[in-house]
């Protein structure tokens, strides 16, 4: 994509993440059979967050690309975060005046 | 008649209009300058489908009793009113057009960074008006623009998923061109154009598509949650499988308040550039301005909670939003504080332009602040869903963001075709559009507070008055915007020849052709100075003033 030097990256790196997706997938099935108790949907999501922040360095070659670049790609899970954070602030606080009770 | 304009001489010089005139030329263009005519032409058949509309409902309200139009048609014709401006008009009007044409002119560039994307945008955008008439053809919807659950998701007839999908694929035209103005404003600044060189209107471009890009994928999601709830019941948004119909106003919200951001920023953008102009002065405070943008398209994205206060939200989360509104409203108002104060002492010139930029003004004032009203949780309580929250955003979006439209297309108008407007018919349809503004919604923010539901087509006959004045009132706005409409499209064959830079302006959009070449400039310009560098004191030129 940079229009100077495009980034080539050893076909090696691309089959090591595929073995990485598909070991995560595994996991999520395996762990799926076991009761962590509360520990259940944190756990999921580690891995999945695993994943996809394989796919967005390697596949999506954010790992090569310029500061600038990656201030992008974080600030879009930066927002993502705050859509999730403050309406959760929502959820977990209707409880909190006897109105909703 | 004077020569102040000369006439050209022989053969008139290549320019983006004249190069080629077949229509290949124009539908597989991927010049910005063509490309945001195309979106001129597109986006005037819109306000005139979402007008046709509004005609219909301020008519039904003539009257107490709902005599024109039965109930559901009337749901349908707000609903189509709503998604057609709002979508169709309100969001791209100022960027889509101006923008494109504008922003890689004002920073020196040939084009957009990537002007096949550019052309792409357009396209989606076509498709997407397309499938929204054609869900309006297949029998409509009656959900109101917000697509509220679990009306849109269980319970409405109309063609909510056909609508879903044009929502969401309009959304992406959105994205392409927001992406577009990032990467073009960070890598094709013309050489010594530094950030703080910058017109405002690119500043105000810039944080635009910031928020473009970080939100309208999550409408563009929950659009799609919507349709697949009600085409396989998915259960995100209905109790009965576990899911919160209120979590979908917590995802449109957190996309549609920043959505508001996305319409009034580029006009204030608009309007820094004609108040500076017009005042012959640097805009005051120049870097304050700039980065309150930037303090909107963040703060934006915080107070989305302020539209669910009678959700239900909890009463914490209500005053969190409620708190974080009042700090919203800051930016703004340093904005109002800095036009005015760049118009102090300046040698103001009431162009049309100008009158638009000063009706602005006024009418943002009025919208922002009783934004605030409403942002006041207990107040809102009583405010919400009346005529009054219709009052406060047509404040704002009309009296804002189409009247900043309308002054920038006139300063604009001569760069963009190479020929004047009729000054005083402009003058005089900037006043009719002040008067008949006024005139259809202020009463609405009484009939609000008097307690008015919007979304009703009867009322109590004692509401009648107002009701009517507001019909006149709409009728005389209808008017002013029809004028422009007429004489604009005339003035491209009997306008008189403007010039480069018939205003005197600063801004390097004024240094090159009118029309432009294809490329803009004939060689790269170098910037050596800050934008709107007027000398101390500056006057406009007597001569210049008869236009
Ligand atoms: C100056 C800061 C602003 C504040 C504090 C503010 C506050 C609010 C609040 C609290 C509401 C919800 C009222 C209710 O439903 O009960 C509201 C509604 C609305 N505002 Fe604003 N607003 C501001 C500026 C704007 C701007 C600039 C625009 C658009 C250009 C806008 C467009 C809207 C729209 C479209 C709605 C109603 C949406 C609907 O329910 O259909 N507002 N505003
Ligand atoms: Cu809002």
């Amino acid at each position: 994509m940079s229009s100077t030097h495009p980034h080539i990256t050893p076909l090696k790196v691309y089959f090591l993440v595929f073995a990485t997706l598909i070991a995560g997938t595994w996991l999520t099935y395996f762990v799926a059979y076991k009761d962590f108790g509360w520990l259940n949907t944190p756990v999921a999501m580690a891995i999945a967050i695993v994943k996809a922040g394989v796919v967005v360095l390697y596949f999506m070659h954010v790992k090569w690309q310029s500061r600038l670049t990656m201030m992008f790609a974080a600030g879009g899970f930066i927002w993502l975060f705050t859509l999730f954070a403050f309406t959760l602030q929502d959820y977990f606080t209707r409880s909190w005046m006897p109105l909703y009770q | 008649m004077s020569s102040t304009v000369a006439t050209p001489a022989a053969e008139p010089r290549t320019n983006y209009l004249n190069v080629d005139y077949g229509w290949k030329s124009w539908v597989f263009s991927t010049d910005h300058k063509r490309i945001a005519v195309m979106y001129l032409i597109t986006i005037a058949f819109m306000i005139l489908v979402g007008g046709s509309f509004a005609i219909l409902v301020r008519l039904e309200l003539a009257t107490p009793a709902g005599d024109m139009l039965q109930s559901e048609t009337y749901n349908k014709i707000f609903t189509m009113h709503g998604v057609v401006m709002v979508f169709f008009f309100l969001i791209p009007g100022v960027p889509a057009v101006l923008g494109n044409f504008l922003v890689p002119i004002m920073i020196g560039a040939k084009d957009l960074a990537f002007p096949k994307v550019n052309l792409l945008s357009y396209y989606i955008f076509l498709v997407g008006i397309l499938l929204t008439l054609l869900a309006a053809a297949m029998g409509g919807i009656d959900t109101g623009w917000t697509f509220y659950t679990p009306y849109s998701s269980t319970y409405s007839n109309g063609q909510v998923a056909l609508a879903a999908v044009a929502v969401f694929i309009t959304g992406f035209s959105s994205i392409l061109t927001g992406l577009n103005f990032v990467v073009t404003i960070h890598k094709m600044r013309a050489p010594g154009m530094t950030w703080f060189r910058l017109p405002l209107f690119i500043w105000a471009h810039y944080a635009t598509s910031l928020i473009i890009l970080l939100s309208t994928p999550v409408v563009a999601i929950t659009i799609v949650l919507v349709a697949l709830e009600r085409l396989f019941h998915v259960g995100v948004f209905d109790p009965t499988y576990g899911g919160d119909p209120v979590l979908f106003q917590h995802m449109f919200w957190f996309y549609s308040h920043p959505a508001v951001y996305i319409m009034i920023l580029p006009a204030m953008g608009v309007i820094s550039e004609l108040i500076s102009a017009f005042s012959k002065k640097r805009v005051f405070g120049y870097p304050v301005v700039a980065f309150s943008s930037l303090a909107i398209a963040v703060i934006g994205f915080f107070v989305w909670g302020h539209h669910m206060f009678v959700t239900g939200q909890s009463t914490y989360a209500g005053v969190v939003f409620s708190v974080i509104t009042m700090l919203v409203a800051v930016p703004s108002a340093i904005k109002v504080f800095n036009w005015v104060s760049t118009m102090y002492k300046g040698d103001i010139w009431m162009t049309t332009p100008m009158c638009f930029a000063i009706a602005f003004i006024g009418l943002f004032t009025v919208g922002g602040l009783t934004g605030i009203f409403l942002g006041t949780m207990g107040l809102d309580i009583h405010m919400h869903d009346t005529y009054f929250v219709v009052a406060h955003f047509h404040y704002v979006m009309v009296g804002g963001m189409v009247t900043a439209f309308w002054g920038g297309l006139h300063f604009w108008w001569p760069k963009m075709f190479g020929r004047m407007y009729p000054e005083n018919m402009g003058r005089v349809s900037a006043a009719i559009i002040f008067i008949g503004f006024n005139m259809t919604f202020f009463p609405q923010f009484i009939l609000g507070y008097m307690g008015m539901p919007r979304r009703y087509h009867f009322y109590p006959e004692e509401w009648q008055v107002l009701n009517v004045l507001s019909t006149a009132g709409a009728t005389l706005l209808g008017l002013g915007y029809l004028l422009p409409m007429v004489y604009l499209p005339w003035s491209l064959k009997f306008g008189k020849v403007a010039g480069k830079n018939p205003w005197a302006a600063k801004g390097l959009e004024w240094e090159t052709d009118s029309p432009p070449t294809t490329f803009n400039f004939d060689k790269v310009p170098v910037v050596t100075e800050e934008a709107y560098a007027y000398p101390e004191g500056a006057r406009h030129q007597p001569e210049a003033k008869v236009v």
